[in-house]
């Protein structure tokens, strides 16, 4: 899926990384616990999270993830913006919940890892 | 490769981490792996060491009270040596075992505490050595060999 589709399910705002919404995901993954998005094998994938602090972006850039959805209408603050910008991510922000943004993607045809 | 100069290059690089400081955690990891790009190692294994180096981080801010983190990079192999002082950890095995954790309220709500962290550095690194004493502080060794 492209990360253009995501947003436009998600009704998400694009608020770093809008030259990389051609790029292509094919899995995603929610959670708001970082201790287990580092055990992930996988990286193609979009994170789905309402943890909105600066961990979760770097987070993200350990582990390879260069897209993430911030649901509940939860902003990201510009040092994560900054961070997320650094490491050329993608970061969208969904009105919805996290259970409704993941039933929504999965229903649009986005992977589960497991 | 050992020559007349004995190793081809040796890279070090140190670090400080401040307790409690969930800010800074991570720029170590992420200076690594700039170095480590740069030399062209293999995503798989940069991913692998970060990944550790990032729980070795979180551990001494969420649990410790000042730690440095010591880098030592030559051509066949990463060292990474994390010490803090700190509580130290009483019982390394029970530590070792996933879902054991002592994190505070506060380091849950910035989403780790899960009891994950050293069982994945285990399972992130070629060789891991904790060494611990109750109430001085704690020492990770970590080794991850370049393919
Ligand atoms: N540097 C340290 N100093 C003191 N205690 C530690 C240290 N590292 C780990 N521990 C102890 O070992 C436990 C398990 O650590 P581990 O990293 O596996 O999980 P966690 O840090 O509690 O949660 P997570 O890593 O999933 O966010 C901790 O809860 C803590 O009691
Ligand atoms: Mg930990």
């Amino acid at each position: 899926m492209k990360l253009k589709e995501i947003a436009a399910v998600l009704n998400a705002n694009i608020s770093c990384g809008a030259d990389k919404l051609d790029e292509e995901v094919e899995m995603g993954y929610s959670s708001d616990l970082m201790s287990d998005v580092l055990t992930l094998d996988t990286d193609n994938l979009v994170l789905l999270t309402g943890m909105v602090n600066l961990q979760a972006i770097r987070t993200a850039e350990m582990a390879d993830i260069r897209a993430i959805v911030f649901v509940r209408n939860k902003k990201a603050n510009q040092p994560m913006l900054d961070l997320a910008k650094e490491n050329g991510m993608c970061i969208l922000e969904s009105p919805y919940s996290l259970f409704k943004s993941s039933g929504l993607l999965f229903q649009a045809g986005l992977k589960p890892i497991y | 490769m050992e020559g007349v100069w004995g190793r081809l290059f040796i890279l070090k690089l140190i670090f400080s981490i401040q307790g409690g400081d969930f800010t800074h955690a991570g720029h170590p990891s992420s200076e690594v792996k700039k170095v480590l790009k740069q030399l062209d190692i293999d995503g798989k294994t940069i991913k692998n060491i970060v990944i550790a180096l990032y729980e070795a981080e979180v551990n001494v801010v969420a649990h410790a009270w000042r730690g440095t983190v010591d880098v030592e990079i030559d051509e066949s192999k990463i060292t990474i040596l994390v010490s803090d002082e700190g509580p130290g950890i009483p019982d390394i095995e029970q530590a070792m075992q996933a879902g054991f954790s002592t994190a505070s309220k506060q380091v849950r709500e910035m989403g780790f505490g899960a009891g994950m962290g050293l069982p994945n550095m285990k399972k992130n690194t070629d060789e891991l050595y904790i060494e611990s004493e109750v109430g001085k502080g704690t020492t990770v060794k970590m080794v991850n060999n370049f393919s």
